[in-house]
């Protein structure tokens, strides 16, 4: 299977795609944050994948000069955009008068795992919930403040926050229960081919990974370690930020972010890291 | 002012006398080139810090002239004599007439 | 998988990849300020190390690192951009080393220069060649 669809990529996009050379760091290369969080980069594919034996993180395609801005948190200008979150954190906001701090004290002694399993289903809300959803739902209906735009600045930088002390921890979302149903639709949306290309995420992710796109080394797509900041926008980018400019590529018709299809989608996505650690805000190209 | 700037230093709190430390230092700016367009094709004016300088004790470490083609967020690092205790002060200066400025102390362990 | 030439193709089109080498005036450009910094001088080599990726994978964060002991000043310029321009840095008294590093921009695939003027008024000069890719792929 794998060996055909190269055939066709030889024959058809090799001459654009592999341009570039090599540019891969070494391959067993391993994240250590700050000296301290050993980071899972390589681990088994959880069970219900069936077409991938080893998943690995998007920090493990990138070069070695990309790869090295993650190591500390110091030059990883990701953690600017944690910084102003951290404020955030402390302002109060709202006809409710209170800040996030209010209720949940310090990020780094509540919001510890947190990350690691969103999306997450929501007993009281009926439904699967992204970290997003659930911070809108705090600032609406708790704080009395207006949501914040679901890819918007703050809403990322709040997310990275969040992330940023469950680094380390493996992934590990819920995929059956009550979360099934948004977990199949997910898994449906992954491999359905959309647009001019008729491409799926599976198309580039799981058959083409490790292979270049023009210059661009493909990953196994995961979103372990987001919010990524990224050298080509030199911000944070969210899930369904990428999500969106993915499907744009392929010329389809994409949907918006917070959209029902997006959620299902980054719950099958994460699923397919689980056992990854959790690396947001991560570094990539 | 441009906005949301902050500067950010990693520096050790302790060398011993004459010991040679490694700095970093970056500063939260956009570094406008005033090469880039908005959407109705304006040209954006050129913003950015274009000096940076680092001194310790009154006396020079190092003096940047910077150009737009330093990236978002400039960072610095480099290397510092420590020849007593003191006080280490960098300055940065933006094209808008801003200085910023950032202290670290450093004791002789 | 369906890689059909004609996606493929339209694919190609929505991405680019900047191999080229620059035009002649940018590189003239760089002469020009070199001739400033040296005064005319001819620059020698060694003496002086760039350490510069051999492939960025964007060109808006292309760490760059200069070395030259002994050095008063070392001049950065990116052949390659609009402008020449990239930073010059002044070592002081208190300098621990004639070394930095920073992060810069490259325009495309292009020679990163780096010129030192010594303590003894000579310049040294060094040059790399980084290919910058842009990807489009993946929004
Ligand atoms: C008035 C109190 C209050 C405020 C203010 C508040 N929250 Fe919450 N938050 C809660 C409660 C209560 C829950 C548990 C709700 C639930 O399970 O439905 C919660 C849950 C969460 C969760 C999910 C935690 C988990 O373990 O799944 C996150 C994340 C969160 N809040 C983030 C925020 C952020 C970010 C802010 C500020 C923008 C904020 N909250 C402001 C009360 C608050
Ligand atoms: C035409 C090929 C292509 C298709 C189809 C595609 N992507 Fe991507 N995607 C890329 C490229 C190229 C990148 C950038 C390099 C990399 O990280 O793989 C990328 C990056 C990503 C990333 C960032 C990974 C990281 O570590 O930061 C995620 C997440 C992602 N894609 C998810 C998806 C999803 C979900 C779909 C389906 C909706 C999809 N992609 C469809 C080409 C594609």
């Amino acid at each position: 299977m794998k060996m055909a669809s190269l055939k066709t990529m030889t024959a058809s996009v090799a001459t654009l795609a592999l341009c570039a050379g090599v540019a891969t760091a070494d391959e067993n290369a391993e994240l250590v944050v700050n000296g301290e969080i050993h980071m899972v980069t390589r681990t088994d594919a959880p069970e219900h994948l069936e077409n991938i034996d080893v998943i690995r993180s998007g920090w493990t395609f990138r070069t070695e000069e990309t790869q090295a801005l993650q190591l500390d948190d110091f030059d990883n200008p990701g953690m600017i955009f944690v910084e102003e979150a951290i404020e955030d954190w402390d302002t109060v906001e709202g006809s409710e008068g209170k800040a996030c701090a209010d209720c949940h004290n310090a990020v780094e002694d509540t919001m510890v795992g947190v990350r690691a399993v969103y999306p997450k289903w929501s007993e009281a809300a009926g439904e699967v919930r992204t970290l997003e959803m659930q911070i809108n739902d705090c600032r609406e209906n708790r704080m009395g403040a207006e949501k914040w735009g679901y890819t918007s600045g703050d809403m990322t930088n709040m997310v990275a926050l969040i992330s940023s002390v469950s680094r380390g921890m493996p992934v590990d979302v819920a995929i059956d229960g009550p979360a099934q149903e948004t977990w199949e639709t997910g898994k449906e949306i992954y491999y359905t081919r959309y647009g001019q290309l008729e491409m799926s995420c599976a198309s580039c992710h799981e058959e083409n990974y490790d292979n270049y796109i023009r210059a661009d080394h493909l990953s196994q797509g995961q979103i372990n370690g987001f919010p990524t900041y990224r050298l080509k926008n030199a911000k944070l980018n969210s899930v369904h930020a990428r999500f969106k400019g993915c499907v744009r590529d392929t010329r389809a018709h994409t949907f918006s972010p917070g959209s029902p299809e997006f959620v299902a989608l980054e719950l099958y996505v994460a699923s397919r890291g689980n056992g990854l650690s959790v690396e947001g805000p991560s570094v990539r190209n | 002012m441009a906005e949301g700037v902050k500067p950010r230093v990693k520096a050790p709190k302790s060398a011993s006398a004459g010991e040679t430390v490694v700095i970093k230092t970056l500063i939260s700016h956009q570094m406008e080139s005033g090469q880039r367009k908005d959407s109705d094709g304006n040209v954006i004016p050129r913003s950015i810090i274009n000096r940076f300088t680092c001194d310790y004790n009154g006396q020079n470490i190092i003096d940047v002239t910077l150009a737009p083609a330093i990236s978002t967020n400039p960072y610095f690092e480099f290397e510092a004599v420590i020849p007593d205790a003191g006080d280490m002060k960098f300055t940065w200066y933006d094209d808008d007439g801003s200085v910023y400025e950032e202290t670290k102390s450093v004791a002789i362990a | 998988m369906e890689f059909t030439r004609r996606g493929a193709i339209a694919l190609g089109a929505g991405v680019a990849v900047t191999l080229m080498l620059p035009a002649r005036g940018a590189l003239a450009a760089a002469e020009d300020r070199i001739a400033e910094f040296t005064g005319g001088a001819a620059t020698g080599e060694g003496g002086i190390t760039l350490t510069t990726p051999e492939i960025a994978e964007n060109g808006n964060t292309v760490p760059i690192e200069v070395d030259a002991p002994g050095a008063v000043s070392i001049m950065v310029l990116a052949s390659g951009n609009p402008t020449p321009d990239v930073c010059t840095f002044n070592f002081g008294p208190l300098a621990g080393a004639q070394r930095a590093s920073t992060r810069i921009r490259l325009a495309g695939t292009q020679d990163v220069v780096a010129v030192a003027k010594m303590a003894d008024g000579s310049f040294v000069q060094a040059q790399n060649t980084v290919k910058v890719t842009i990807g489009g792929c993946g929004g």
